[in-house]
């Protein structure tokens, strides 16, 4: 699913009335059918030879009401889609994006929410990584730069989220965008390869195809982004605020 | 005289090397290494020159990989997916070969230029996507 | 004061035998990291959640007593002590050696240690890991340098000079590698500036007890003792520097358990955290800490055992100390939403199960027998240990 939405240009024999109470019924519809969808797309897509810039900011915004216990479908998707397969060894298989079943220490309160790198903008991973192999991308994008690291783990320690993985055997059968290898630490991408050609993560996708719908990307940057207007309008929340690492992935608040 | 004659030697003995060196050169003198059987490319034609591209693919790669991670630009002509769309040899059977498997486009160079390469620890050796062949 | 004279050690049977079993332990060593670099780590017990494991207790240790040896020749050159300078030479080699040892167990280690020269250059200058590349690195040449002014009769007057330089790059480089831990600030069992001044106080105890228990064997290999009364000077400081690291244990427990939030994880390190609270009393704090001080400060134990056994039980104590530090401190489950109990299928809010695997330990102890072959050979090849004055009783 795409975000960019063509709008049909009116011919001259419609009356402009007309097609506004069209295009205004179609946008109404579609915004209660496809919420991860965006009307309008006010900033065209990146052309592929341009750099990425600050003006965009990807997020995410996890909607802890939607998100059912039991259903692990974004990890599902995020393992097929980056060839992320288990060797049966549970403690050093890595895993982007996991569920994780939270209770209520002190009300008993039971809720189920996924776990991801969370693409912090102060991130401590980037701080501590001696190459400088994790870095943070002009747009948001937390990741790993798999050619200079060394494999010494010290991001993996630093991750507030556990949310890095270690490969820890040889690897075959990569996929074409998400090269992976032994030695290397990795973690969530955000789906950089779908995002930088306008599309929109896999776990996301996923979670819409479900039904639930409790995964919202956009970009923060953009004030008329439906992301945007869902963190403004509802209470949400950062993981570990009191870390103060203004995550690009917010939560509702539970 | 004993001295001079040591000296003498050793010059003999650096002109005897440096003949020999001069032989292998020109004659072949050590040709008992067969030149690589490079396999037949899928494409028209490489996005640049061979004789470039013998040289310098490894810059192209490498200043490529660096552009896209932390710029995320994803041009195709330098390309690493690219290269292996049009390198990589199918079976009959219509199976991809991996492009470091032996006899394949990468390895047979590699191994007789004796340089490892390190770029299929990670990434994908066999083309699993479409690339654009546009420059 | 007589001018000391320096000598070569002896080769003899017993010198070739050591070295000759401390090189089968470092080819075990290599073969374990070849081993766990080309099948990759799932050979060892390391974990996405316990990620540093036996390799980084053996290594740290290593390299923090490697800043501590120094300390000898550094209370020679710098405060002066004039009765500790036939101990300086040996004191910079050992650190060196002990230091390349370290370094040895940490490359081998990484995920891919084929990209020494990538680690080499490119930095990340916010990393107080890529800070302590240069830091031990530096410190290499610093030692090296230090130990050409003391050799060469001409550069002697540069021995103070160099040697405070020594000395204050060395408590930068204890300060930075206790830093790698106390930066954590998503770790509770981490993050806090207090191990810094625990790493150099670590450092002063680890570096004079491998001083005595290596120096002892060199010397008893050309036939002789460590000079007796060095000896129980340096036992003395010994004694003191175990409990001034004992106090800095207890100041962070005790501030630890003052605060409600950190009730769970002291339960689990003191109390019910298996194996970390058994080797935190027993190897830590009974062997690590009270009995050594015991051995090495009261009059009523003085034997002949007691200084080498104390310092061998503080090397003990260390390496148990080291494991509780850093696999314990891993192996207890992070908290992500606080006031919530946490579980999925990576193993969030469960204590991580940890074993160290044969791999590990070939790495660690290869890298120890690594340190102590290049000091032994050292000595054989170069004029680093004191001739025995007449007054000295031989062995």
């Amino acid at each position: 699913m795409t975000r960019l939405m063509n709008c049909p240009d009116p011919s001259p024999a419609a009356p402009a009335r007309r097609t506004f109470f069209t295009q205004a019924g179609v946008g109404v519809a579609l915004l209660a059918l496809a919420p991860g969808v965006r009307l309008v797309d006010l900033a065209r897509a990146r052309a592929e030879d341009e750099p990425v810039t600050s003006a965009n900011r990807w997020g995410l915004l996890i909607d802890t009401d939607k998100c059912q216990s039991g259903c692990d479908e974004c990890v599902s998707a995020c393992n097929e889609e980056h060839g992320i397969v288990g060797h049966g060894r549970p403690e050093t298989d890595a895993q982007w994006i996991r569920k994780v079943d939270l209770k209520d220490d002190q009300t008993g309160h039971e809720l189920s929410i996924p776990v991801l790198c969370q693409h912090c903008e102060e991130p401590p991973c980037v701080d501590v990584c001696p190459t400088g192999a994790s870095f943070r991308r002009d747009d948001g994008i937390v990741l790993v730069d798999k050619h200079i690291c060394i494999g010494c783990r010290y991001c993996m320690m630093a991750c507030p989220f556990q949310a890095r993985s270690f490969i820890h055997e040889e690897l075959t059968g990569q996929r074409t965008h998400a090269p992976r290898g032994k030695g290397t630490v990795e973690s969530c991408t955000l789906c950089v390869h779908r995002v930088d050609k306008g599309e929109q993560p896999a776990c996301v996708e996923a979670c819409h195809r479900e039904g639930h719908d409790a995964l919202v990307f956009g970009d923060l940057n953009d004030a008329e982004d439906q992301l945007t207007k869902l963190t403004r309008a509802s209470a949400t929340r950062e993981l570990r605020p009191e870390l103060k690492l203004n995550t690009s992935v917010r939560y509702t608040r539970f | 005289m004993l001295h001079g004659l040591t000296r003498m030697g050793g010059m003999i003995r650096s002109f005897v090397v440096l003949f020999i060196f001069a032989l292998s050169g020109s004659a072949g003198l050590f040709a008992d290494v067969a030149k690589p059987q490079i396999p037949a490319s899928r494409g028209a034609q490489c996005v640049e020159p061979v004789e470039i591209m013998r040289r310098n693919h490894f810059e192209f790669i490498v200043h490529q990989r660096d552009l896209t991670v932390h710029q995320g630009i994803r041009t195709k002509r330098h390309s690493l997916a690219g290269c292996i769309d049009c390198h990589s040899t199918k079976t009959a059977a219509g199976q991809y070969l991996p492009v470091n498997a032996e006899g394949e486009f990468c390895q047979t160079c590699h191994t007789y230029a004796a340089v490892k390469i390190d770029c299929f620890s990670c990434h994908a050796a066999v083309p699993t996507e479409k690339i654009s062949q546009s420059p | 004061m007589s001018q000391t004279i320096f000598h070569p050690s002896r080769s003899s049977r017993a010198f070739w035998g050591t070295c000759g079993v401390l090189v089968v332990l470092v080819l075990i060593g290599l073969f374990a990291a070849h081993h766990m670099e080309s099948a990759g780590h799932w050979v060892t017990g390391m974990t996405n959640r316990v990620v540093w494991g036996m390799p980084h207790v053996f290594a740290v240790f290593l390299i923090v007593t490697a800043s501590g040896a120094l300390n000898v020749a550094s209370i020679a050159s710098v405060f002066g002590r004039s009765d500790y300078k036939s101990l300086s030479r040996l004191s910079g080699l050992l650190a060196a050696a002990l230091l390349i040892g370290g370094l040895s167990v940490l490359v081998l280690d990484l995920g891919r240690p084929d990209r020494l020269i990538v680690a080499m250059t490119h930095y990340n200058f916010r990393s107080i890991f890529a800070w302590n590349i240069f830091l031990y690195t530096g410190f290499l040449g610093i030692v090296v340098v230090y130990l050409w002014m003391m050799f060469e009769p001409r550069m002697n007057r540069f021995v103070t000079r160099v040697g405070t330089l020594a000395f204050a790059w060395r408590i930068i480089l204890t300060t930075g590698t206790g830093s790698i831990f106390g930066f954590l600030v998503a770790r509770e069992t981490f993050s806090s500036a207090l191990l810094a001044p625990m790493f150099i106080a670590m450092s002063l105890s680890f570096g004079t007890a491998v001083t005595l228990l290596l120096g002892a064997l060199v010397f008893r290999l050309k036939g002789e003792n460590l000079p007796a009364e060095l000896t129980g000077k340096l036992a003395q400081l010994l004694g003191y520097f175990v409990l001034s690291v004992g106090l800095l244990v207890a100041v962070s427990h005790l501030t630890h358990l003052y605060s409600a939030g950190h009730q769970d994880i002291e339960r689990f390190l003191l109390i019910d955290g298996r194996p970390y609270s058994l080797l935190f009393w027993i190897g830590q704090v009974l062997l690590g800490t009270l009995v050594p001080a015991v051995l090495l400060l009261s009059d009523r134990f003085k034997r002949a055992v007691s200084v080498p056994l104390g310092a061998l039980l503080v090397v003990i104590g260390g390496l148990a100390q080291l494991y509780v530090l850093i696999i314990g401190g891993q192996a207890y489950p992070m908290s992500i939403v606080s006031g919530f109990s946490e579980s999925s299928t990576f193993f969030d809010g469960v204590i991580a199960m940890y074993r160290p695997s044969l791999p590990e330990w070939g790495l660690g102890v290869g890298g120890m027998a690594l340190a102590a072959l290049i000091f032994l050979v050292g000595t054989r090849v170069l004029p680093f240990l004191p001739v025995p004055t007449p007054d000295q009783p031989r062995a």
